[in-house]
């Protein structure tokens, strides 16, 4: 046990080093692939990759298990998911930033709004051209295609982002008056809503490419379409992971009333991802 | 407190270091990671310095001697991108894992398993890097902004590039997040935040712009990616992208990077200057909120690297505007360090030597900023040498002598050995000379006309092409001085004391040197 | 000894304010140039190059006066004060008066910059990987520039050329811009495959040539003269390059030169709409013909990717030598050189060659550089594409 004035600085660690090699090996393999080469490297590194997670968190989960660490090395891991947090907002910011400018500048400027050369721009250049969002450019790029009504499978997603709001604060309140059995129940639930949630997106790409021609070479409009909506698919499929992960732990008894980080680091996750959507659901699909 | 790492067996968290290669490659200790990022930013000095020397060497005189104009502009865009990414930044980080958590009393960073993750991935990233050099097409030969549609040109290397600088993101993030939660929470106990040494309020707002904005950086090399590979249109203009667009997002992020390379610099001197004035630091309080500001404002000038890129009057106004106000806070710090300077009792150790010569060299590179950043001056100054001229005074003198002025300073506490002092002095006076040579004359060159990012030019620029040459080696070679000195000094000498030096103030001189393995794992008594 | 040095200070000093861009400083300053906006831009320089100065030196000399006097070898004892709103104030209040004197200047600068209305004539300047395209709006005449053929020669590695034998090296193009003196130039700038920029430092141009984007920029130039310029804007492999020529001629010489230009019939070299380059397209042509003449056309436009020899760039540029496009299908062969590879650099050549040269490059690299297919291409062939 450690007494609150000592910080439990782990004295030595292989997973950091298998990481990195991980992580090299899917980068470089990554690369290659994209190159026209095999995915075998980028898999095995993929691979290892999980695996090292599993180890290193596993071993987190253990050493705390054991009450190694001390209320302050909890605030530690606090402060590192909350700045995570915010990095992984700001990576998003850079999507919506693209999708901003497309939208606020370089599109009316393509149709000649603006000042200096804008209007040469048009008249020279792209003169068939005439703004309106959503486009795929003046060059047509990718054919005529269907815009992705926001009243469908959209709303409904949303609907059910928002209820998994709920659901995961239910199930934090639940740990927070010791209640494991009804905690798990509603994990259960947020984390059904989760794959439920990807499941639709996916049918919903699968309609944008079988039936509407909207795809990722659809201009500018399929570009910030596909890749804000496609990397937050991606942290949805990764929070509900995390929070299924949460949910096992759950079931074993690994939280407390008082001591359960990491069923809190799930829930922030969950909700950045949360409001995140929201930003899309607005400014994708029905501004 | 004990200094012998033996004594700490019957701990379970707190060993000595462990035996042979396996110590370095598992290590959670934050002066053993320290260490490593600092070697490993030795190293790729060197390795960026010979690029920058092939480049002086195509450019010792007019025509095209030694190489292609390809592997020239591949030179170029990675002396950059290793300068950067793999010089300063680690060894700012290298210094901010040795020295925040002596100087708040702190045990170790607040996420020792991660620290050695941010490290470790460094290698491994620029092995990815540097290995594009190897490939067909050669290595990545955009510029160091990696500009669309240009970059996407490159050969295969492309996707390497890119991913070799999500993979550096990865490790600053993580090592930023770590300084983060070792200032707000491993603090001793009375250290209240306007009682930290200023190295350590600059590396947390420098931690704050890291955290913010390379995501953004990593965002915009993925849209890269994309259009490359995938068919999305971000960045060009038939699908209704914009290759502008590229650039708004990257000097989003490539702005407030300078800064990044300059705040933890701003820290060293204000540690430096008054221990060897005898003095305490002149306005402590102005210092922070000089510091706060500059961040801030980091954030809304990106654009006035684009100025001829065909902005709106009014966004080429604000951006104008929003640069010049930066002058001021830059400005109250350096007034702040000619005050502490001012009626002290000073002594010329080499450290005070580099930060002196930070002090005069920063601030011309400073007011050739501010020169640049006049619009309709811009417009001619724009993409020339003087550019070139700017950043190097900036970032030579300015970020690489602080962070050689904080070795000079530390190192005796770090290997409990001195330095050898003459050593260090000539290596800061034939560097110093060289280093002028070498710059000073790109301003002439860059007014008269000469583009930068050019392998070959015309004959009015050759003689100051030449001159810049000399200075280019000179300035190079004294590097190895510096090597020597610093590896001199790993291997033994004259044994330091605790408080090495007169006007020393602090808690890392409170401890020996060289600092045992585990410093303050009970929290010291703060004033 | 300490006057000598002031004085010859001093004279530098004024030298540079009195006789802006005299010869002695053309080597390290800016020049004043010859344009009205150019003259502002360097007084604008000037001023805040002074400014800076004096800055500097005042920082400086306190800062040295310091370090002579407040050392401890003069056994100076340290002051212990270290805060003071009053100066903390003032030199916060000062720098900003400064800087609002040289934003106020600036300004005004910027805003007769941006004004491009009411121009005379109006150029259409495109970027090429690298070269450019002029085209006078007004008269339709346009053309291509790009570095003249004995300066490219002589820069190639290992040409064992003396460069300095060179007058103006790197500075000469095969066409220069020909414009007239006293009329308002708007210049439209855009680029066909990367950005480039194009900058005369006499007339403080310097504008970004973006793809599919048009920007605008304008110069009225006071004297007759030869301004030279260069490419600023990283463009790949030759950025180094492409320069830039303008001949500034008095109104009637101009006038005289856009007559010839648009009234004789086009050069061969551009794109075909004259009764020359009729006739041209239209005969059968020899191997030898087509040859000869595919190899100008392919050293003028091809060499900087694909190499004299053919070799190409590995990685980079592919090789034309054994090149399975090149010597394959004739269909495709044709195909990349007309329309480009979208997303590489090999760019459309259809705007740029006339379908004379085009046939001739493609018949020269299918039986040249190593090739020998043997089979000839005809400028028909070209034009029933268009
Ligand atoms: C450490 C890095 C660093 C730092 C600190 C700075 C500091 C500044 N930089 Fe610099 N800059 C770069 C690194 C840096 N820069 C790089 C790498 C590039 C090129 C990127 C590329 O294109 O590849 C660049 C390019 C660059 C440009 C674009 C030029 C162009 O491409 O056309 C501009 C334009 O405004 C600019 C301005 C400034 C200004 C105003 C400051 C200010 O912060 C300076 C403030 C300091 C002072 C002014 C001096 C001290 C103050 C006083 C003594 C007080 C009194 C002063 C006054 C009243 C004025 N910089
Ligand atoms: C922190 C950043 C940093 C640092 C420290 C430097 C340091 C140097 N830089 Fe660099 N530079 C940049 C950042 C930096 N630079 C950036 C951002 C660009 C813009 C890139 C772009 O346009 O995209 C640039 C561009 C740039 C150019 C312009 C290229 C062009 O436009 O074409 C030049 C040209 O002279 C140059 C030169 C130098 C030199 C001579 C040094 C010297 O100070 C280096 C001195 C050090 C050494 C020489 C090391 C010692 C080496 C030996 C002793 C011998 C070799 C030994 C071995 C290999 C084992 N740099
Ligand atoms: C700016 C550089 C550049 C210039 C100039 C250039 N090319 Fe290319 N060329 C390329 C690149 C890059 C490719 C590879 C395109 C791809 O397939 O991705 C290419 C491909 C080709 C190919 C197909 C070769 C193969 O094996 O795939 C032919 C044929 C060709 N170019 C002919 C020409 C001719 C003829 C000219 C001059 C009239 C010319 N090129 C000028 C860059 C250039
Ligand atoms: Cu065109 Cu540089
Ligand atoms: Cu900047």
């Amino acid at each position: 046990m450690s007494s609150p004035s000592t910080y439990y600085i782990p004295h030595d660690a292989k997973w950091p080093i298998i990481g990195s090699i991980a992580l090299f090996l899917f980068f470089a393999g990554f690369a290659a692939f994209l190159n026209g080469g095999n995915s075998v490297v980028m898999l095995a590194g993929g691979a290892l990759l999980i695996y090292m997670m599993f180890r290193w968190f596993g071993l987190v989960i253990t050493e705390s298990e054991n009450g190694m660490y001390s209320k302050q090395v909890d605030t530690s891991f606090r402060m590192g998911m909350m700045w995570f947090i915010f990095s992984e907002v700001m990576f998003f910011a850079g999507f919506f930033g693209a999708l901003f400018y497309a939208r606020i500048f370089s599109g009316p400027w393509l149709s000649g709004i603006g000042e200096g050369g804008a209007a040469a721009t048009n008249a020279v250049l792209w003169s068939n051209f005439e703004y309106m969002w959503p486009h795929n450019g003046p060059a047509e790029l990718g054919g005529e295609y269907q815009v992705m009504g926001w009243l469908g499978l959209p709303l409904i997603n949303t609907i059910i982002l928002l209820i998994s709001g709920v659901t995961v604060t239910i199930a934090h309140h639940a740990i927070k008056e010791g209640n494991h059995d009804k905690m798990v129940r509603w994990l259960l639930a947020t984390v059904a809503l989760g794959f439920l949630f990807v499941g639709l997106q996916c049918f919903e790409y699968y309609e944008a490419y079988a039936h509407l021609n909207l795809k990722l070479t659809t201009g500018i409009y399929g570009s910030t379409f596909f890749m804000l909506t496609g990397f937050h698919g991606f942290h949805v499929t990764m929070g509900a992971i995390i929070l299924l992960v949460v949910m096992l732990r759950g079931r074993r008894k690994h939280f407390s009333a008082t001591n359960h980080f990491a069923f809190e680091a799930a829930a922030w996750y969950w909700h950045f991802v949360d409001v995140v959507w929201l930003g899309l659901f607005i400014f994708v699909y029905i501004i | 407190m004990s200094t012998a790492t033996t004594e700490h067996h019957d701990h379970h968290d707190d060993h000595g270091p462990a035996y042979g290669w396996k110590r370095w490659l598992f290590t959670t200790n934050h002066k053993d990671i320290g260490t490593l990022y600092l070697l490993f930013s030795l190293v790729m000095f060197f390795i960026g310095g010979g690029m920058a020397l092939i480049i002086r060497a195509e450019l010792w005189q007019p025509g095209l001697q030694i190489v292609d104009p390809l592997f020239f502009n591949s030179m170029t865009t990675m002396h950059a991108l290793v300068m950067i990414f793999g010089v300063v930044m680690p060894a700012f980080v290298g210094l901010a894992n040795w020295m925040i958590p002596m100087m708040i009393g702190g045990p170790d960073m607040a996420l020792p398993r991660l620290n050695n993750w941010s490290f470790w991935i460094m290698p491994f990233a620029f092995l990815l890097l540097l290995s594009t050099l190897f490939m067909e097409g050669g290595g990545p030969a955009g510029g160091w902004t990696l500009y669309a549609p240009l970059s996407l040109q490159g050969g295969d290397s492309f996707a390497f590039v890119i991913f070799s600088i999500h993979f550096m993101g990865i490790s600053s993030v993580m090592g930023s997040i770590n300084i983060v939660a070792t200032i707000f929470n491993m603090r001793a106990p009375g250290m209240t935040l306007m009682k930290m040494p200023l190295f350590v309020w600059t590396w947390l707002i420098t931690a704050y712009l890291l955290i913010a904005v390379i995501p953004v950086l990593a965002g915009a090399v993925t849209m890269l990616l994309t259009d490359r590979y995938f068919g999305t249109s971000f960045f060009s203009a038939a699908g209704g992208g914009d290759p502008v667009m590229y650039q708004h997002i990257f000097w989003f992020f490539g702005h407030p990077e300078v800064y990044i390379l300059i705040l933890p610099a701003f820290g060293i001197m204000s540690s430096i200057i008054p221990t060897f004035a005898r003095k305490p630091l002149f306005g402590y309080a102005s210092m922070v909120y000089a510091t706060a500001s500059i961040a801030f404002l980091s954030f809304i000038v990106w654009a006035h690297h684009m100025f001829t890129v065909g902005m709106p009057l009014a966004g080429e106004m604000f951006f104008m505007f929003a640069t010049m106000m930066i002058s001021v806070p830059t400005g109250v710090k350096v007034f702040n360090w000619m005050a502490t300077m001012w009626r002290g009792s000073m002594t010329f150790e080499t450290p005070m030597l580099f930060a002196i010569g930070f002090l005069v060299m920063f601030t011309i590179g400073g007011l050739s900023g501010l020169m640049l950043a006049i619009t309709p001056a811009d417009i001619q100054y724009h993409d020339t040498y003087f550019v070139v001229a700017h950043f190097h005074y900036v970032l030579v003198p300015g970020a690489i002598y602080s962070i050689m002025a904080a070795t000079y300073y530390w190192i005796p506490k770090w290997t409990g050995n001195m330095y050898d002092e003459k050593l260090g002095k000539i290596h800061f006076w034939i560097s110093t000379i060289f280093l002028n040579v070498l710059f000073f004359p790109m301003h002439f060159v860059g007014l008269a006309g000469m583009p930068r990012r050019i392998p070959d030019y015309s004959l009015q620029f050759a003689d100051w092409n030449m001159v810049a040459s000399i200075g280019a080696f000179g300035f190079g070679f004294s590097q190895l001085i510096f090597a020597y000195v610093v590896i001199k000094c790993m291997k033994g000498g004259e044994k330091a004391t605790d408080e090495v030096w007169e006007g020393a103030d602090g808690l890392e001189w409170t401890v020996a040197s060289p600092a045992p393995y585990h410093t303050f794992e009970t929290p010291p008594t703060i004033k | 000894m300490r006057s000598t040095f002031c004085a010859v200070v001093s004279r530098l000093c004024w030298l540079t304010v009195l006789l802006p861009g005299s010869k002695a400083f053309a080597d390290i300053n800016m020049p004043v140039g010859v344009t009205p906006i150019s003259k502002e831009v360097y007084g604008l320089h000037m001023l805040i190059f002074w400014i800076c100065c004096v800055i500097g030196a005042a920082v400086f000399a306190v800062m040295f006066y310091s370090i002579f006097k407040h050392r401890k070898s003069k056994g100076h004892k340290p002051a212990d004060f270290h805060e003071s709103t009053t100066v903390e104030i003032l030199w916060t209040a000062v720098p900003l008066v400064i800087l609002v004197s040289m934003a106020i200047p600036a300004a005004k600068t910027l805003i007769a910059m941006e004004d491009t209305s009411n121009a005379d004539l109006t150029i259409k300047v495109t970027g090429y990987q690298w070269k450019w395209h002029y085209e006078y709006l007004d008269s339709g005449v346009n053309f291509f520039s790009s570095l003249a053929a004995e300066h490219n020669e002589a820069r190639q590695v290992d040409s064992g050329i003396d460069v300095s034998t060179i007058d103006n090296y790197l500075k000469e193009v095969d066409n220069p811009l020909v414009v007239p003196v006293g009329k308002k130039i708007r210049f439209l700038h855009t680029a066909a495959d990367v950005i480039h920029s194009w900058w005369v430092p006499d007339l403080a141009v310097k504008k970004d040539a973006i793809p599919g984007f048009i920007n605008e920029n304008w110069a009225l130039i006071e004297e007759p003269g030869i301004y030279r310029g260069k490419c600023t804007e990283l463009c790949g492999r030759d950025h180094g390059f492409m320069p830039v020529v303008v001949k500034a001629v008095p109104e009637d010489e101009y006038l005289a030169w856009v007559a010839e230009q648009s009234g004789a019939g086009e050069e061969a070299e551009t794109v075909a709409d004259g009764d020359a380059a009729e006739e041209d397209t239209d005969r059968e042509w020899a191997m030898d013909e087509l040859l000869a003449r595919g190899e100008k056309v392919y050293t003028a436009n091809c060499v900087a990717c694909h190499q004299a020899g053919g070799q190409g760039v590995p990685g980079a540029f592919p090789a034309i030598t054994g090149s399975p496009v090149a010597i394959g299908d004739v269909d495709k062969h044709i195909e990349v050189v007309y329309e480009g590879v979208a997303g590489s650099a090999m760019a459309s050549f259809a705007a740029q060659l006339s379908d004379a040269d085009m046939a001739a490059v493609l018949t020269y690299q299918r039986n040249a550089l190593g090739n020998s297919v043997g089979d000839t291409i005809q400028p028909s062939a070209i034009k029933a594409l268009r």
